[in-house]
């Protein structure tokens, strides 16, 4: 890519760019307004009110009943972290969590280490568009269960859960519920004072605040057990100085994601649609993956048959286009990613997907440019391919015509 | 996210020799969509001299595997066929200016299908080790969990500091020790970790077969080529014992975080399979000396 050539980020459920506004908040809480929020003196009670504002404005966009069911954490990690091993801890008698097998890592090594230490971790499985089999969950929902834990909206194909629904279902069997909501917070409206949902984990940089902050909402009346000790900050929730800039941040970010949620329903869907049209026409042999009625208005995960997710990137990233993979292959292991595994995306296509993650300051231009960029992109590393011919793939979809000595 | 070199990306960027070669009279075909990666080098040979005159690959994968392909091609033209089974994935990579230790694969994968491609022109079969070495547990030293797990089983080890010493996996930044533990626990279920490593317990041999003798005795000759080598570099080498495709040696180093192609189990392993036209798996039976 050029140094002149303006980039085209497509890549904002990895992280957003910090919104200018939001940096602006930011900036008098590393210099002026340094104070520590817990002090009596003036340095320090500025920089209350400051946190007390940022965590009325998350409630507002979360629908919570009270502010001080708003506890600010580091990251999404820990809050989904917290809200686990709280469960565990403030309920030992119960020995079992429900997941599902798509969640981010962030919940899914947390349940692997768990279950080493004779925790039984229920994963739920998913179907070729990515969805829940209801009645499987409603058949695990027993007394032993401490905690359900269920991501609101995927981050590789956007796919939504009905964790509203599923909530009232684990409070009818008197189970905690839990959803790590990072994909979901600022891209749909959600109203938790009117649902089941007892613990909800978001991260700041998905929604253009800053990186290392993030929120556990815990709903008043949840048995609780803090993840750090300490001090008393968040009343005593979450013990370590606050990181006042970065709350700040968060608290306008919220608020310009709440008053942005209608743009992201109508504007933002039509340009991915737009992309993804785009895309579906001009290259055969692509497709869809996870739900497409039903998921994030920014999100497209398409899936290339017959080519490697990372040398796609590799050359959009060459003509500055910013996107991701589910191709695991940078870790060593050459595995698809856990989400494409556990839908059952065909191995034709299961390393050739690309998330396209679009955010409110993309345009109707970078779409276009994005899909002119990306045509002769897939049709240069299908010119690479053994399993393309002259002009499609050799031998039918499931059986190329390639012998390797070893399959 | 992509610790790539210059000439990677160059080879990436501006891959030499894509696309299948005119009238190839030899085909290696190596990967498959399953693996995430796979590989068809053709070759045109003059059946006179044996000289590789024209070579063009066809990959699948990612940035390096593609670069990998690259270089393979312009390191084998003009090649005796003879010359080009002696070239390493070491070769590859060095072409590259080194790999990152996860995407090291890609270069073996470059110099099997060599091998396979020689193999097809001069008429013959080539199998491949089944590339069941499972994923990667140590990215300082390129060590992955089959290597750690033979080498615990074999010499019944007990500690991560004992792992280090067979495989050197644990020896950088230490951030693999976790799934070495838990490797070690799996295998050898009843390890005490505080157990000063026990002397090694020589592997039962396999029941002999008619040309065992003369296959260890290949083996034994082929070491004793590459101990030259090693010992300029301050190491040495020397065979145990020899069970099936397993072959136990036992390593010695100059040095902890030497990363001497020739000096890694892998590197030997290698030179050792393509010689003896059988894949091998070497296993350390002692722990390498090292002296720093
Ligand atoms: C669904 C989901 N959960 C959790 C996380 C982790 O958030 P953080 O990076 O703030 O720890 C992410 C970020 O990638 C995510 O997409
Ligand atoms: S990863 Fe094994 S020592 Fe660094």
């Amino acid at each position: 890519m050029s140094e002149q050539t303006p980039g085209i980020y497509l890549d904002n459920n990895a992280t957003t760019m910090v919104a200018p506004e939001v940096v602006e908040a930011m900036l008098p809480f590393f210099t002026e307004q340094f104070g520590n929020p817990s002090s009596i003196h003036r340095y320090g009670d500025r920089v209350g009110r400051a946190l007390r504002t940022a965590r009325a404005q998350v409630a507002a966009l979360l629908g919570a009943t009270h502010d001080s069911e708003i506890i600010f954490t580091s990251c999404g990690t820990e809050s989904d972290a917290t809200a686990i091993l709280s469960a565990l801890r403030a309920q030992p008698e119960r020995r079992e969590i429900i997941t599902t097998e798509v969640e981010h890592p962030a919940v899914l090594s947390l349940c692997d280490q768990l279950a080493k230490e004779g925790y039984v971790i229920h994963r739920l499985g998913v179907d070729g568009h990515g969805r829940l089999d209801l009645d499987a969950y409603r058949a695990l929902l027993t007394e032993r269960v401490a905690i359900v834990s269920v991501m609101w909206a995927n981050n590789e194909t956007g796919t939504l859960f009905p964790v509203e629904e599923m909530a009232e279902m684990a409070r009818a069997a008197g189970v905690m519920f839990h959803t790590d909501a990072v994909q979901a917070v600022g891209k749909l409206p959600i109203a938790l004072a009117d649902s089941a949902i007892d613990m909800l984990s978001l991260s700041g940089h998905k929604l253009h605040a800053a990186k290392g902050v993030g929120v556990l909402y815990v709903r008043r009346n949840t048995r609780f057990r803090p993840l750090l000790r300490g001090g008393h900050q968040e009343r005593g929730r979450r013990a370590g100085t606050e990181n006042s800039a970065g709350i700040v941040g968060l608290g306008l970010a919220c608020e310009l994601a709440g008053a942005a949620l209608e743009h992201e329903r109508t504007t933002v869907r039509a340009l991915r649609d737009r992309l993804e049209r785009g895309i579906l026409t001009a290259v055969p042999h692509c497709f869809v993956t996870g739900d497409p009625d039903n998921r994030l208005p920014n999100t497209s995960n398409i899936a290339f048959e017959f080519i490697e997710g990372e040398s796609i990137l590799l050359l959009l990233n060459r003509h500055g286009i910013a996107a991701s993979s589910g191709s695991a292959c940078s870790s060593g292991s050459l595995e698809p990613s856990h989400v494409m595994r556990a839908m059952g995306i065909p191995l034709t296509a299961a390393h050739g997907t690309i998330r396209f993650s679009l955010s409110r300051y993309n345009s109707a231009a970078e779409i276009d440019r994005a899909v002119d960029t990306l045509v002769p992109v897939i049709e240069q590393l299908r010119r690479l391919s053994p399993y393309w011919g002259e002009d499609g793939p050799l031998g039918d979809a499931q059986t190329p015509g390639f012998s390797p000595a070893y399959a | 996210m992509w610790d790539y070199s210059e000439q990677v990306q160059d080879h990436f960027f501006n891959p030499r020799n894509a696309g299948p070669v005119q009238d190839a009279n030899g085909v290696g075909e190596v990967g498959s969509l399953a693996c995430g990666d796979a590989l068809r080098l053709s070759l045109r040979v003059d059946p006179e001299r044996e000289v590789i005159l024209e070579a063009g690959f066809q990959t699948f994968g990612c940035g390096s595997a593609i670069a990998s392909s690259s270089a393979l091609t312009e390191i084998i033209k003009g090649m005796t066929l003879d010359q080009a089974l002696t070239v390493t994935n070491q070769d590859i990579a060095d072409v590259l200016g080194g790999l990152p230790a996860e995407k090291m694969h890609c270069s073996v994968m470059g110099r099997e299908a060599l091998q396979a491609a020689i193999a097809n022109y001069r008429g013959e079969r080539w199998e491949d080790d089944d590339h069941a070495e499972g994923a990667l547990v140590c990215k300082c030293f390129g060590v992955d969990a089959g290597m750690i797990e033979e080498t615990v089983r074999a010499n019944g080890l007990d500690s991560v500091t004992a792992v280090t010493h067979y495989t050197k996996a644990g020896g950088g930044c230490s951030a693999c020790h976790e799934e070495i533990e838990e490797i070690i626990a799996r295998v050898n279920p009843t390890a005490v970790a505080v157990q000063a490593p026990r002397a090694p317990e020589p592997p039962q041999p396999a029941a002999p077969r008619v040309n065992t003798l003369q296959r260890i005795r290949r083996i034994e000759r082929l070491i004793d080529t590459l101990r030259p080598e090693l010992q300029r570099d301050h190491g040495d080498l020397e065979l145990v014992d020899v069970d099936g495709r397993t072959v136990y040696v036992s390593l010695k180093g100059a040095c902890a975080g030497c990363q001497m192609a020739s000096l890694t189990l892998s590197g030997i392993q290698e030179r050792l399979s393509a010689e003896l036209g059988e894949p091998l798996r070497v296993i350390p039976a002692a722990p390498q000396q090292i002296a720093c």
